[in-house]
């Protein structure tokens, strides 16, 4: 448990802001962050870069028989998102009226993603929704 | 004086129609719709609460006012639904808008009245030069006892004020401001208590006029001004028909009181309610108009606050999505049975 939390506090940035990080050396856009750039091997000059969030659909599926943690919500959507910034990320993808399809401009949003229990930490994420 | 440098909202996608709440409990629905003036409510996502609300009238009025995020000193968040008791809504939020960690920050809670209390605490701070720019929230997902009256109206929304004294950067003033509190049981939840308990001849009378009618007539003898002299009358609404009565005993008509009235559309957001109320008024209001704003928290107290919308609204407009556009936009109606999941979003792992 207190490992967990420790490794979850360490990506936050990660999981509330899309915080990636970019190669000066090739302009290669990395989320989840890379330590050496794919190209650039020992030449690798990585500085922070918070992506917008804003994306199109790249794929998405219905999930019915979802992981324990997202019992509850099932079903819903999963999908990958080409991000404006160049990288592919997967992400939950909110249901709020507008259609969903390849090619859906999508934004960021702030949810729950899930949570420790009755009594432990409740855990947010950025997810997706239709534009 | 302080004034508002920017704002933001947040009304989840979600509703239920008051003929759905009415048909599971056998109710009549007309004489329920007419009697609390409202149609629907506004239902969190199974994935939402006050946090998640909160983060995202934040993130909205970071934009709206075009501020750096790590200019904010303070940031309050008032709630009666904070998901945890121990563990400040307000630092899930700092860190969500990129506010960096040189600030202070706290949950507030005074019913439905917190957020107008945020909103007083950083017109102090600015005011003094201790902080530059601060944000107060007002953010609910509230709950009725399944079958209670309250049902009908206990719903979810938030918005986000942030306060400054530079007038250059305000697109409205704080004119003034005046408050009445007083030990009156009229609304309480105990810890722990999943549902809150409402103390029958408490409420109305002795509590929401009184503490209202109050914090308005103090304001107005603060400041000389009359009901006459603002374009825009915006109270706390816990229904529909509460706001009108008090604006009609206060002096004021219907039409001052109609763009800030929210409730019969998306419900009582709680802490967020007169806040909403007002982000819709100044989505409208042109410079040189005068909005009174009045909020009410149970327990119970009243802020009453003389504000008048500045140039510089103009300039931001457009910024982000208005309060019509949440309303009026893309909805998912839901049926009770989906209600009833979505509104236990405590997950198990
Ligand atoms: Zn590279």
């Amino acid at each position: 448990m207190e490992k967990a939390s420790a490794s979850s506090w360490r990506r936050m940035e990660e999981r509330y802001n899309l915080l990636a990080n970019e190669c000066k050396n090739c302009g290669a856009v990395y989320f989840p962050q890379r330590i050496v750039c794919r190209k650039c091997g020992r030449h690798t000059k990585m500085e922070s870069r918070k992506l917008s969030g804003n994306g199109t659909v790249y794929s998405y599926t219905r999930t019915h028989s979802p992981a324990d943690a997202f019992e509850e919500e099932s079903p819903y959507l999963i999908g990958v998102i080409e991000l404006d910034e160049g990288p592919r990320v997967e992400g939950h993808i909110v249901e709020n009226g507008k259609e969903v399809t390849i090619g859906t401009k999508v934004r960021p949003v702030f949810r729950r993603m899930y949570a420790d229990g009755e009594e432990g930490l409740i855990h947010y994420h950025f997810k997706f929704a239709p534009v | 004086m302080a004034g508002i440098i920017g704002y933001g909202a947040y009304i989840p996608c979600y509703r239920i129609k008051a003929e759905e709440i009415a048909r599971v409990w056998n109710d009549d629905a007309e004489s329920i719709k007419k009697g609390l003036n409202i149609r629907e409510k506004s239902v969190p996502g199974i994935d939402e609460d006050a946090a998640t609300i909160a983060v995202e009238a934040a993130r909205n009025a970071v934009k709206h006012a075009g501020i750096a995020a790590t200019d904010l000193g303070a940031i309050y968040v008032g709630s009666e639904s904070h998901p945890y008791v121990v563990k400040p809504t307000a630092t899930i939020v700092s860190q969500a808008v990129g506010a960096g960690n040189n600030l202070t920050a706290a949950d507030l809670e005074f019913a439905c009245k917190a957020g107008t209390a945020g909103i007083q605490m950083l017109m102090g701070m600015t005011e003094s030069g201790m902080i530059k720019y601060g944000m107060a929230i007002g953010a609910d997902t509230s709950q009725g006892r399944p079958g209670d009256a309250l049902e009908y109206t206990a719903s979810a929304g938030g918005a986000a004020f942030i306060i400054g004294k530079e007038k250059s950067e305000q697109i409205a003033e704080i004119l003034a401001t005046a408050s009445f509190t007083s030990d009156t049981p009229d609304f309480w939840r105990r810890e722990g208590a999943s549902f809150p308990s409402h103390g029958g001849r408490f409420t109305g009378e002795p509590a929401y006029f009184k503490h209202i009618t109050s914090a308005a007539n103090l304001l107005f003898e603060k400041t000389g001004f009359k009901p006459s002299d603002f374009s825009h009358a915006v109270f706390h609404q816990p229904n529909g028909k509460f706001p009108l009565v008090v604006a009609k005993q206060l002096g004021f008509s219907e039409e001052q009181v109609r763009t800030g009235l929210l409730t019969p559309f998306i419900g009582n957001t709680y802490s967020g309610a007169s806040l909403l109320g007002l982000a819709a008024v100044l989505d409208k209001a042109r410079p040189g108009e005068k909005i009174f704003v009045t909020s009410f928290g149970s327990g119970a107290g009243s802020d009453s606050f003389a504000i008048e919308v500045a140039e510089g609204i103009e300039g931001k407009r457009g910024r982000i999505s208005s309060i019509d556009g949440m309303i009026n936009g893309s909805k998912i109606y839901v049926d009770y049975s989906v209600y009833l999941r979505n509104r236990n979003s405590i997950k198990k792992s």
